[in-house]
Formats: structure tokens, C-alpha cells, sequence
């Protein structure tokens, strides 16, 4: 092995995988959610076709697709990864009586299971909308753009989805309220002044987000 | 005993012990009463009735690790209650006083769990990981010759501080066995940053942090996922910062050093 794989298969290595895809991850979030906030337009979807249609076509966000899936791509095969070696570590014999909730917070020790959420709505998410949009003709609206917003609507007529969608909105914020800080951390980069700030920064980034993304499909199974 | 407290009630316990003959045998929980405990008692104090009680039934005492009995050597590992150290914060067993339970409690004890520190017998863990990963770490150049005059190398008083709060890591593997993850990263740390902060520590930097975190890796020590139990139990408050210090050592010698291997 040379030196750049020892070190991105060491534990702090990967770790540092992690934090890296998991903050570029945050700033896909943004990204996402700034575009997607025209669905609260009262224009018919219209200028959230002409987004949609921009993002499928142009060529620096294909390019970027292919940086996003590889992002995601790392940060779930060294999630797992690293899943399993620290639950190897811990052995076979666990305690017997075991406090931890003591000592640390339910979602900084849940983040596999909530990362495995996120990536169970991920998937579905991806067949409800980007599949139908990449691979099958879409009907176009007034303006000849791909009409996404009737999906939107038809999709969120289901109950189920809207369900699984809060669901999936409610494991990314607890995800990120300790993933948010946690990535500054892994990355080295503390300071006595600014730590503090980081981790307010990320509660409001987490609660922000995530609220916003669940507000969409509960908007429209009730007012569309 | 010397200033105990003439007041203090005697206690009754139940304690719940982890019993295993050897490394290679199953253990499990066997109940134990022990009677007329002083609440002045260590804790260490009161296992040492339990044990001359069984002695005297002509049953095998109860093998735990203990030492200095001043919180100082870092041996007194015995995770209590479901904590390690127990419920005290900031505190070793051997400074952890009887007094901090009640009449009819029962207590339940264990060994540290971790891959990396397999159970010698009962409480009894071998840490020698713990030394593997020291000596991974390997020497500090010095400069021989005539003493040299004091405070000839100036450090930052803030500096010598924070090194100094990492020395005091007594290595006793409590942020192990606390961590969910069995990541051995606060002890790690605590001596990477100790020797990173400090200019004497600076020939041998980039060498130090790659052998000491590929020793731990090789141990089977687990990850961080810097959740945090691992300071909150540490018996002398080593700080998360240090793991944050660990990560910036290691990354920095990573990309810097000419070690290609
Ligand atoms: C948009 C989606 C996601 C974002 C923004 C995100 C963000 C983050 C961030 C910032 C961290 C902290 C990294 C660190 O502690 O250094 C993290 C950790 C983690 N993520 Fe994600 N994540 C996402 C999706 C996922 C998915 C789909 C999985 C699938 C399994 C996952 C699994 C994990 C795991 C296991 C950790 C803990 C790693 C560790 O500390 O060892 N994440 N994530
Ligand atoms: S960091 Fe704290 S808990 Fe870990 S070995 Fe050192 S003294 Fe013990
Ligand atoms: S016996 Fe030495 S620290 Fe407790």
C-alpha cells in the first residue's frame, strides 16, 4: 500500500473522509434547498421548471453530479466502514449495566442508524423524483420545461411519502446537530474562541435546513 | 481510622461481580453480600472485605488491578454502575469513597470491555496495548553534554500549561472503556499533544503521531466519533481539544513527512 491509501484506510483517515464529504454534503444541502424554495412560488411551478430544467441540462451541474455521487458515495461506504470496526472494537462481551447515556447524547451515538435513515429516504427520494425526471418523458408545462412540479404535487398526495419524508427530514436534522461541529472537530479545526460559535452555527444550519425541506411535502399534501 | 466519622452509619451491600478464570473461559455475574461497610471506605477498601471474606469461606478472591491507592498510577480500573471510575466525576476508584452510596444498594461491577484490553481474570484487564502504543511513539532527542542552564528553551506559560494538562494522563483506559466505539483517541492524543506542544518534543513530531495512531489502529482500538464519553469519565479531565490537536498532528505529518511507507 503507499503512503495515500494507509492513509485514508487509518481510523482518523477515514474520519477525516467523513468530515470532508460531510461537510460538502451541508453545502449540497444549501444548494438544494435554496432551488427547491421556489416550490413556495404562486406561479404554477413555473420558475421551479425553469430551475429544474436548468439543473438537468447544464454542464457544470452534470459535473457536479458526478462529485455529489461520489461524495455521498464515501461518506456512506466509510460510514459503514467504520460502523462495523468500532462495534468489532467494543468486542462480543458487552456490560452489563452500561450508563452511557450519562456521559453523552442519544444522537452523537446514533449517527449510523440515522446516516442508514437518511439513505433508506435518499433512495426513495431519488426514484420519486430524479428517476422519473432522468429517465422516463416527463410532460412539459406552458413555458416547454419538463413540468416537475406536477410530480411534486402528485407525489406528496400520498400520505406515506409525506410521513416518510418528515421522517427523513427529522434523522438528517439530529444527524447533523452532531454531525455539523462533530466534522469541525475531526478536521482539527478548534479554537477556544470560535468552537463554541461553530456549534451554535450548526444547531441553527441543522434546524434551518431540515425544517424547510419537511415544510415542502407537508405544504402540499395540504394546500395543493 | 484516622479522621472517620464516628456518625457514619455502616452499610450493607449487594454487589454484583464479574467472575471469569481466565482469558480463555466464560464469565459471568455472581452475586456477593458484604456487611458493615464504613462509608469512609474506598472502594478499593471495601472489595478488599469482600475478598477476606471469601478467603475465609475458603473461596477464590476476586482478582482486580490497584496500586498506588492515590489516584496517581492509573491500575484501579473497575467499571461500577455502568461507568467507568464510576458515578463520580473526576475520580478513580481508589478515589472513590463508599460514602457516595447507600445502606442496601447494589453495585454492580465490571472489567473494562474492549477488544484491545482482554479480561486476565475477574476485573483484571491486560493494558499492555496501552504500552505497545507508547513505545510506538519512541524516543525524544536530547542534546548530551554540560546541564543545561534552566529555562534556556522559552515556552509560553499558556503552552507549558495545556502540555502539562495532557501529562497528567495517567493512562488508565477509562476513555476506552466508556467510549462506545472502544477508541483509545483521548489517551492517544493526550500524549501526541502533550510532546507536539512542546519544542523538545519537536525533532521526532511527524514520526511520533504516523507510529503512534498506526500502533492503535493495529491494537483494534475503535474510531472517534468525538461523542464525548471518553473526557466526561476521564478521571483528570483530559480535554476533547487534544483529539482535535491528534487529528491536525497526524494530517499535517501525513502530508508533510518523507516517510513513504
Ligand atoms: C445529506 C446527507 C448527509 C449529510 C449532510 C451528512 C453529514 C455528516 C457529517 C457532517 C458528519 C460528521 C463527520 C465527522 O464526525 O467528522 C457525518 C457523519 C456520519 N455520517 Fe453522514 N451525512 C449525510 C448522509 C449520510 C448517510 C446517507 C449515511 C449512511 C450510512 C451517513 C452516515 C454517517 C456516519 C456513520 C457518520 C459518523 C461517522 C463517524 O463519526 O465515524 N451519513 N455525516
Ligand atoms: S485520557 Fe483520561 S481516561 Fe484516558 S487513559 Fe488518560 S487519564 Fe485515563
Ligand atoms: S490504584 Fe493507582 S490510580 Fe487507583
Amino acid at each position: 500500500m503507499s503512503w495515500i491509501t494507509k492513509t485514508f484506510s487509518s481510523s482518523i483517515g477515514r474520519k477525516i473522509v467523513m468530515a470532508v464529504t460531510g461537510l460538502f454534503l451541508c453545502t449540497f444541502l444549501v444548494v438544494h434547498l435554496v432551488g427547491n424554495l421556489q416550490l413556495f412560488n404562486a406561479d404554477n411551478g413555473a420558475a421551479f421548471n425553469a430551475y429544474s430544467e436548468f439543473m438537468g441540462h447544464n454542464p457544470l451541474i452534470r459535473t457536479m453530479e458526478i462529485v455529489l455521487v461520489l461524495g455521498f458515495g464515501f461518506h456512506i461506504y466509510d460510514g459503514l466502514v467504520l460502523a462495523a470496526k468500532n462495534r468489532a472494537a467494543r468486542g462480543n462481551q458487552r456490560y452489563v449495566v452500561d450508563h452511557i447515556e450519562q456521559n453523552s447524547s442519544w444522537h452523537s451515538r446514533s449517527m449510523a442508524l440515522l446516516g442508514s435513515i437518511v439513505l433508506f429516504f435518499l433512495i426513495v427520494h431519488l426514484y420519486n423524483f430524479f428517476g422519473s425526471l432522468r429517465f422516463t418523458d416527463v410532460p412539459r408545462d406552458a413555458n416547454g420545461n419538463e413540468d416537475a412540479y406536477a410530480l411534486v404535487i402528485s407525489a406528496f398526495k400520498n400520505p406515506f411519502y409525506v410521513v416518510l419524508y418528515v421522517i427523513g427530514q427529522v434523522a438528517l436534522l439530529y444527524h447533523l446537530l452532531h454531525g455539523f461541529s462533530s466534522a469541525f472537530q475531526t478536521l482539527g479545526l478548534t479554537h477556544r474562541k470560535y468552537t463554541p460559535a461553530i456549534k451554535y452555527i450548526g444547531y441553527g444550519f441543522s434546524i434551518i435546513v431540515c425544517a424547510a425541506f419537511a415544510a415542502m411535502p407537508i405544504y402540499f399534501y395540504f394546500f395543493k | 481510622m484516622a479522621g472517620s466519622n464516628p456518625n457514619a452509619k455502616p452499610m450493607n451491600l449487594t454487589l454484583k461481580v464479574w467472575r471469569q478464570k481466565n482469558r480463555n473461559t466464560q464469565g459471568g455475574i455472581v452475586d456477593y453480600q458484604v456487611k458493615d461497610i464504613s462509608p469512609d471506605m474506598s472502594f478499593l477498601e471495601m472489595l478488599d472485605v469482600l475478598n477476606e471474606d471469601l478467603l475465609r469461606k475458603g473461596e477464590e478472591p476476586v482478582a482486580f488491578d490497584h496500586d498506588c491507592r492515590e489516584g496517581i498510577c492509573g491500575s484501579c480500573n473497575l467499571f461500577i454502575n455502568g461507568r467507568a471510575h464510576g458515578p463520580e466525576p473526576g475520580t478513580t476508584t481508589c478515589q472513590l469513597h463508599m460514602r457516595k452510596f447507600n445502606d442496601g444498594d447494589t453495585i454492580t461491577i465490571e472489567p473494562w470491555r474492549a477488544n484491545a484490553f482482554p479480561v486476565n481474570k475477574d476485573l483484571s484487564v491486560d493494558r499492555s496495548a496501552f504500552d505497545r502504543i507508547i513505545q510506538a511513539g519512541g524516543y525524544i532527542s536530547v542534546n548530551t553534554g554540560g546541564t543545561p542552564d534552566a529555562n534556556e528553551i522559552p515556552i509560553p506559560k499558556e503552552i507549558a500549561d495545556r502540555a502539562f494538562e495532557a501529562a497528567t494522563c495517567i493512562a488508565c483506559g477509562a476513555c476506552v472503556a466508556s467510549c462506545k466505539n472502544a477508541s483509545a483517541m483521548l489517551f492517544v492524543s493526550a500524549k501526541v499533544s502533550q510532546l507536539a506542544l512542546l519544542p523538545q518534543g519537536h525533532v521526532e513530531r511527524k514520526s511520533r503521531v504516523e507510529n503512534m495512531v498506526a500502533q492503535m489502529d493495529k491494537e483494534g482500538f475503535g474510531a472517534c466519533t468525538n461523542i464525548g464519553s471518553c473526557a466526561a469519565e476521564c478521571p483528570v479531565g483530559i480535554s476533547l481539544e487534544n483529539i482535535a490537536i491528534l487529528n491536525r498532528e497526524f494530517l499535517s505529518a501525513k502530508a508533510t513527512s518523507n516517510n513513504l511507507a
